[in-house]
């Protein structure tokens, strides 16, 4: 696939959204608390409204959601990863809109493409950084069961936090700089909630790249496979 | 009652500025700032609120219905509290 | 004298002397149509009643997620996915409006859960139907959610206050839920043969259970009586399901799907269509736990429960370790309300 600047960085950020957006839906009917299946569907929502308009500028945004091989995707591998427990959702959320709301605040603040939809989008991301924030609080200083869980969760999606700061296309942001806000904040974060920063490598070995390059995790495929199977049994059909 | 049985709280939104905030119902949340965002979640999804509050429902204190007669019959008798108790001659203007 | 909490009920009969006097202020309330609120004075029974209901309607609205989330990783478009997802959410949140009326007669959402859970409450048998196919979203939307519609709008008016209130916040709500399904079910409709055949299948399969929604035949219904003498109830279950094929025959004859009823026609005498027998073999079935998703539904519900047990004990751990001793950790206003 050929393409503009700028339509490789919608795809990027518009394959982030969609693909969260999905794995959050996955928890409807699942969630540990009721109160708790409204809000993981409000964050789910306002993620796909985001990667509704960032799709359709690159192009039909159902062409591009349900008609790409799993390699033309162009979304971070941290959030293609499964739910997991409540944790592991919890840290991908705290990870990614963290990232997310850096990203877009830096966007709205200037000219480009994108200072409009990160101009409304940067207001809901805040709510989904405060949102994983006050639970990775709860899960990280509740109970002993709780710290435990958080602290694996936090540890094994650092691996997948590095490849957020690789430059993208068309996205012209100050990474060097949100990369180390990033820290900061996350750090702060996990302190609060009494848990121990992961030292790990926060980027794969593998030379071949990751998500951005259009190479996935295992898990990834399955996930498109139950997303586009019925849209592509029935081509050219409309809903 | 078990750890896990969250307290009640009642939620107050404001639908748009200058009007009061009005009951809007019940939920459950662990903590105060846990209800304020699930009561942003449920009772505002809709774009129904400018500001919430919340309050524990415990933390209510309520007439009771056996004390109704004495607490708001006495009002009901007065009605020269209301303006259309007294009688202005026709044409009189602003009053 | 005043008592702490807005939901702290009244004292039941058998602790009121004056039992007589209470019993005729509360049916002469319920005659003229007053609201009757929860710390008021009710019989025992009407009460139970209430609980019952608020109850079986909340665990049908949380349970109902379950055959409609099926299909949210798989909706055909971004646009169909957003609104499905939507309507998911909406039914928690009517859970949620009926859980909390239900609370203001006493009994704690977790009480009324564990009953769910272990089979001592019901929820709607509808929803121990699978969905099969895409056009199952539609079909649930457009019938499902026409029969609950047409059920639940004179609920609007019941005597119980908070029910009443809870009722019009989600009819409100409820109205793109139909609206919805019968849009999808049009686009399959004006689809191509495969997904005509699919919209055909789904509401030959959701037809009947819809129909058996509005509950037995009056003659056979064993609280309608008392429930509209204390309007909790305001019209019969036959009445109520009369008046939906009423609805249901003009709007299907527009999709250009036909109902799986060879004995439906417009009788111009009666002012209204005949319909066939139901099957109440199979209604009675389901509802003993017989129907093809009863023992699925209630497994997932109590998986996510218990599954979910330990982020519940945390964040109440947590709360417990950060709360100062007025009860308050966040921004407190003049009021003394937590507020944003």
């Amino acid at each position: 696939m050929t393409t503009t600047a700028p339509t490789t960085a919608a795809l990027a950020l518009g394959d982030d959204a969609l693909v969260l957006s999905h794995r959050l839906g996955e928890w409807a009917g699942h969630a540990p608390v009721l109160e708790e299946e409204v809000a993981l569907a409000n964050i789910a929502l306002d993620l796909l409204g985001q990667a509704r308009v960032l799709l359709s500028t690159a192009g039909d945004e159902d062409e591009l959601a349900y008609l790409r091989e799993e390699r033309a995707f162009r979304n971070l591998q941290l959030v293609e990863q499964p739910n997991g427990d409540f944790a592991h959702t919890i840290a991908r959320q705290l990870y990614f809109s963290t990232y997310q709301h850096l990203l877009y605040a830096e966007l709205a603040a200037g000219e480009g493409p994108f200072a409009g939809l990160a101009a409304k989008a940067v207001k809901e991301v805040a709510y989904h950084r405060d949102h994983a924030e006050q639970w990775t609080l709860r899960l990280g200083d509740g109970t002993e069961v709780g710290h435990k869980k958080m602290q694996r969760a936090c540890t094994a999606l650092w691996r997948f936090t590095g490849e957020m700061f690789q430059p993208v296309d068309g996205l012209d942001v100050d990474l060097a700089g949100m990369e180390t806000a990033w820290l900061d904040s996350v750090r702060a974060v996990l302190h609060r909630a009494t848990l121990t920063v992961p030292e790990g490598p926060r980027t794969g070995a593998w030379t071949a790249g990751a998500g951005r390059q259009g190479v996935h995790t295992e898990p990834f495929g399955r996930m498109l496979a139950e997303m586009q199977h019925l849209h592509r049994s029935h081509p050219g059909a409309s809903w | 009652m078990t750890n896990t049985d969250w307290p009640l709280w009642e939620v107050f939104v404001r639908s748009r500025r200058g009007l009061s905030h009005t009951h809007a119902g019940s939920l459950h949340a662990p903590d105060a700032e846990f209800a304020l965002r699930n009561a942003r979640d449920l009772y505002t999804r809709r774009g129904e609120g400018v500001s919430i509050w919340v309050v524990p429902s415990s933390a209510i204190t309520a007439s009771s219905p056996d004390e109704k007669d004495p607490f708001f019959e006495p009002a009901a008798d007065k009605p020269y509290r209301h303006p259309t108790f007294y009688e202005i001659p026709e044409g009189v203007k602003h009053l | 004298m005043a008592t702490a909490a807005a939901h702290q009920t009244h004292g039941t009969a058998q602790d009121t002397a004056d039992t007589g006097a209470y019993e005729r202020a509360f049916d002469a309330a319920v005659a003229a149509d007053e609201r009757i609120e929860p710390r008021d004075w009710m019989p025992d029974a009407y009460r139970a009643t209430l609980v019952r209901q608020m109850a079986q309607h909340a665990h049908s609205e949380i349970i109902g997620m379950q055959p409609e989330a099926n299909w949210i990783t798989r909706a055909p478009s971004l646009r169909r996915k957003a609104i499905l997802m939507a309507k998911v959410q909406d039914e928690a949140g009517h859970g949620l409006y009926l859980y909390s009326a239900a609370e203001t007669l006493g009994t704690s959402r977790d009480e009324l859960l564990d009953k769910l859970h272990t089979g001592r409450q019901k929820y709607s048998s509808i929803f121990n139907y699978p969905t099969l196919t895409w056009a199952d979203v539609g079909a649930i939307g457009w019938l499902v959610d026409g029969a609950a519609i047409t059920n639940q709008v004179p609920l609007c008016r019941c005597s119980y206050g908070p029910y009443a209130r809870a009722m019009v916040r989600i009819c409100k709500e409820e109205s793109f839920h139909q609206r919805q399904g019968y849009e999808l079910l049009l686009a399959l409709g004006r689809g191509t043969p495969e997904q005509r055949a699919m919209a055909q299948d789904a509401v030959d399969r959701w037809w009947w259970p819809s129909l058996m929604m509005f509950g037995p035949p009056d003659d056979e219904s064993a609280h309608s009586a008392q429930s509209m003498t204390w309007k909790i109830k305001r019209h019969s279950n036959d009445e109520l399901r009369q008046r939906f094929v009423d609805i249901c025959v003009p709007q299907a004859e527009s999709l250009g799907l036909t109902l799986p009823d060879p004995d439906l026609k417009w009788n111009e005498e009666r002012g209204h269509y005949d319909f066939g027998p139901i099957d109440w073999t199979e209604f009675r079935e389901v509802l003993k736990g017989n129907g093809p998703c009863n023992e699925q539904r209630i497994t997932q519900r109590r998986r996510a429960h218990d599954e979910g047990a330990w982020v519940r004990e945390s964040a109440a751990a947590y709360a417990a370790k950060h709360t100062g001793p007025t009860g308050e950790m966040g921004k407190t206003g003049e009021t003394g309300a937590t507020q944003v």
